[in-house]
C-alpha cells in the first residue's frame, strides 16, 4: 500500500500526469499529497474551500458591516464601491450576510464530518468485525434509511423536531430548546442531518473491514495477543482512512447543500441568522426587480459546493485510483 | 421469475406498513396541532370541536387502527388545512402533473446525460472529457432549488424566453424550466456512471477484437461497446429518482407546478400532518416499484442475472 502500482492503469487517472515521476521512496501521505497538487481541479477547489474557512473564521473581521444592520434609505441598491454586492430589501449589507453565512456553511460542514467520524466509522467497523446479528441490525438500518431520498427523510424528521424544540418543556427538552433559539435553529438542522449524513460510511467502512480482517497482518496481530480494540483502531481503521476521508469529503457538500435547503424553505435556520438558504429564498422574492440579490447567494453556493466536489475527487484519485466513492 | 416478482411484490406489503407506522407515530409524537400557528388564534372550544371532528380526541391506537383501516380503502382522510378536498383527492389532482414532469425530466437526462458520458468517455483525457465532467460536476453538485433560480435569472429575466413561473401541462413552455432544472441533476448523475461504466468496457479483450477485425470506430461504440456499459447505469435508476423526487419538492413550489412535491412541503411547513402522510406513503410506493422494476430490468439486460 506504500507505493502506487504504475503498472495498473487506473480507471481515471490524474489528469496532467507526470511523465516521468521522481522515483523516490515516499510514503502514501506524500504520495497522496503529490499527486493531489498536481490536479488542477482539486488544487482550485482546495484553495477556494481554505479562502472560505478563512473568510468565515474571520467574517466580523472582513465584513464591512454587520449581518443584521438595517440601512432603511439604502434598499435593493445595485452593487457597488460601498455595497459589493449590493444591499436587500431591508438595506444589510449583503457581501456582509453572505460572509457571516458562511460561518452556518462551515459549521454544518464540520458536524457532518464529525458525525462521518463518530457515528458511521465505528458502526461500519463493529459491523464489519463482529459480524452476526450486530452486522445484520446496523446494516438493515443503513439500508432501510438508504432507501429513501435522504432530503425526504431530514425534512420529516426536522418537522418533529422543530415542534418539539419549540415546545422545549421538561428539563432536557428545555435546555435543547433554548440551546436551538441561541444557535438559530441550527441544532435541529445538526441532529436532522446526523440522521443520514454516517450511512454511506458506515457502509463503507464495513465493507473495507470485511475484506481487511481476513489478511494475514490481522492474523498476526492477533498472533501476538493483539485485543479486539487494538485490532480495530491500530489495524483496521488506519488501513480504512483514505476511503473515510475521500467519503467524508463528498459528504460535506450534500450536507451544506441540505442545510440550504432547509433553511430556504424555512424549516433550518431562522432569520435574521443569514443561511446562504434565506439569502436565496429572499433573493427569490426580489428577483424580478433586483436579481443580483439572487444571483450573488446562488452562484456562491453553487461554487462552494463545486468546488468541494473538485477537492473529493482529486482527494479520490489522489488517495486510491482505483477507488470509487458515490 | 414469475416466483422472484411475486415475493418482492408480496415484500411491499410490510415494507410499506412500516413506513406508514414510522410515519404516523412521528406525526403524532409531533407537539402542537393543524389548529397552531393561524393568523388568529382559534378558541379552545373551537379547537376541542375541531379535534372531535377530525377523531383526534380517540386514544393513539384507536386513531391509527380507523386510519389503518381507511387508507386500505383507499381514504388517505380529511386535509386539514384544505376543508373542500380530502388527501386522496388532493393526491389524484397533483400526482399525475408531477408524474408527467418526472417522466419528463428522466427522458431529458437519459437523452443528454448517457450521450454525454459516451463522448467523455470516447474522447477520455481531451477538452471534451474536462468540459463534459465540469457540467456533469456542476449537476451533481448544485441543488435543485439553485438549478431553477439560476435558470430564471438566466432563461427569464435575462433574455426573457420563457416565462418566470407557471404550469400549463407538459407541452406548454412553462414547463421546460422545470424539466432542465430537475433533469440536469439526473442527467448528471446518468454522464458521470456512462463515462466509468463506458471507459471500463471500451479497456476490455473483445472491444480490441472487434477493433482488430476492422469495425468502424464508432460503430464498435455503439454496437460492441454500450449495450455492456448501461448494464450498470440501469442500477442508478433509484438515485435518479430520489433525485427527481427531491428536485421536484424545490422546482414546483419554486416555479409555481402544482404537483404533489410541492403539497409535501406545504403539508410540513403548514403542519397538515394527514397530508404529509398520504405524500410519504405515495412517494414510498413510488421508490419501492421503481426499484423492483429496476431490478427486474437488471435481469433482463443482463443474461448472467438469474433471479431464483
Amino acid at each position: 500500500m506504500t507505493t502506487v502500482d504504475r503498472g495498473f492503469a487506473p480507471l481515471a487517472p490524474p489528469r496532467a500526469a507526470p511523465s516521468v515521476a521522481p522515483r523516490r521512496e515516499r510514503g502514501l501521505w506524500r504520495d497522496a499529497w503529490y499527486r493531489l497538487t498536481r490536479n488542477r481541479a482539486a488544487v482550485v477547489g482546495l484553495v477556494f474551500v481554505v479562502l472560505l474557512l478563512l473568510i468565515a473564521l474571520f467574517a466580523s473581521v472582513l465584513a464591512p458591516y454587520s449581518f443584521d444592520r438595517q440601512d432603511l434609505d439604502s434598499t435593493d441598491l445595485a452593487p457597488s464601491g460601498a455595497h459589493l454586492m449590493g444591499t436587500d430589501g431591508l438595506g444589510r449589507d449583503l457581501l456582509s450576510r453572505m460572509m457571516y453565512g458562511s460561518r452556518i456553511s462551515l459549521a454544518v460542514a464540520l458536524v457532518d464530518v464529525a458525525i462521518v467520524l463518530l457515528v458511521g466509522v465505528p458502526l461500519g467497523l463493529i459491523a464489519g468485525f463482529f459480524g452476526r446479528w450486530i452486522d445484520t441490525l446496523i446494516m438493515r438500518t443503513v439500508d432501510i434509511l438508504l432507501a429513501f431520498p435522504s432530503l425526504l427523510l431530514v425534512i420529516v424528521v426536522i418537522t418533529y423536531l422543530r415542534a418539539v424544540l419549540d415546545q422545549g418543556e421538561g428539563p432536557l427538552l428545555g435546555v435543547l430548546g433554548s440551546l436551538d433559539k441561541a444557535s438559530g435553529g441550527l441544532l435541529g438542522v445538526f441532529v436532522a442531518l446526523g440522521l443520514v449524513s454516517w450511512l454511506t460510511v458506515a457502509r463503507l467502512v464495513r465493507g473495507q473491514v470485511l475484506s481487511l480482517k481476513e489478511k494475514e497482518f490481522v492474523e498476526a496481530a492477533r498472533m501476538v495477543g493483539a485485543t479486539n480494540v487494538r485490532v480495530m483502531t491500530r489495524h483496521l481503521l488506519p488501513n480504512s482512512l483514505a476511503p473515510i476521508i475521500v467519503a467524508a469529503t463528498f459528504g460535506i457538500p450534500l450536507a451544506i447543500a441540505a442545510e440550504a435547503g432547509l433553511s430556504f424553505l424555512g424549516l433550518g435556520v431562522r432569520p435574521p441568522y443569514p443561511s446562504w438558504g434565506i439569502l436565496i429564498a429572499e433573493g427569490l422574492r426580489n428577483m424580478r426587480a433586483f436579481p443580483h440579490e439572487l444571483v450573488f447567494p446562488a452562484v456562491i453556493l453553487a461554487i462552494t459546493l463545486i468546488c468541494f466536489n473538485f477537492l473529493g475527487d482529486g482527494l479520490r484519485d489522489a488517495l486510491d485510483p482505483k477507488l470509487r466513492v458515490d | 421469475m414469475t416466483v422472484y416478482v411475486f415475493r418482492r411484490l408480496l415484500w411491499m406489503v410490510p415494507s410499506l406498513f412500516i413506513v406508514f407506522t414510522l410515519t404516523f407515530l412521528v406525526v403524532h409524537a409531533t407537539p402542537g396541532s393543524p389548529w397552531d400557528e393561524r393568523e388568529k388564534p382559534l378558541s379552545e372550544a373551537v379547537k376541542a370541536n375541531l379535534n372531535k371532528q377530525y377523531h383526534l380526541d380517540d386514544p393513539l391506537p384507536k386513531q391509527y387502527f380507523d386510519y389503518l383501516g381507511n387508507v386500505l380503502h383507499g381514504d388517505l382522510g380529511p386535509s386539514y388545512r384544505s376543508v373542500e378536498r380530502s388527501v386522496s383527492e388532493i393526491i389524484a389532482a397533483t400526482l399525475p402533473v408531477s408524474v408527467q414532469l418526472g417522466v419528463a425530466s428522466l427522458l431529458f437526462a437519459i437523452v443528454v446525460g448517457v450521450p454525454l458520458g459516451a463522448l467523455a468517455a470516447v474522447k477520455h483525457n481531451t477538452w471534451i472529457d474536462y468540459t463534459a465532467s465540469l457540467v456533469t460536476v456542476t449537476g451533481i453538485a448544485t441543488p435543485a432549488f439553485v438549478r431553477v433560480s439560476l435558470l430564471i435569472v438566466v432563461l427569464s429575466l435575462g433574455l426573457a424566453l420563457l416565462p418566470t413561473g407557471g404550469w400549463e401541462g407538459i407541452f406548454d413552455v412553462r414547463a421546460i424550466i422545470p424539466i432542465l432544472a430537475i433533469g440536469s441533476g439526473p442527467a448528471a448523475i446518468l454522464a458521470r456512471y456512462t463515462r466509468s461504466s463506458l471507459l471500463e468496457v471500451l479497456g476490455q479483450d473483445y472491444i480490441r477484437t472487434a477493433h482488430a477485425k476492422g469495425v468502424r470506430p464508432n460503430a464498435v461504440v455503439a454496437a460492441h461497446a454500450m449495450k455492456n456499459a448501461l448494464i450498470p447505469v440501469v442500477t442508478v435508476a433509484g438515485v435518479t429518482l430520489g433525485n427527481v423526487i427531491t428536485g421536484a419538492f424545490f422546482v414546483e413550489r419554486i416555479y409555481g407546478v402544482p404537483g404533489i412535491g410541492r403539497q409535501f412541503i406545504d403539508s410540513v411547513t403548514g403542519r397538515d400532518y394527514t397530508l404529509l402522510l398520504g405524500t410519504v406513503m405515495v412517494f414510498a410506493l413510488l421508490i419501492m416499484v421503481v426499484n423492483l422494476l429496476t431490478d427486474i430490468s437488471y435481469g433482463y439486460l443482463d443474461p448472467r442475472i438469474r433471479y431464483r
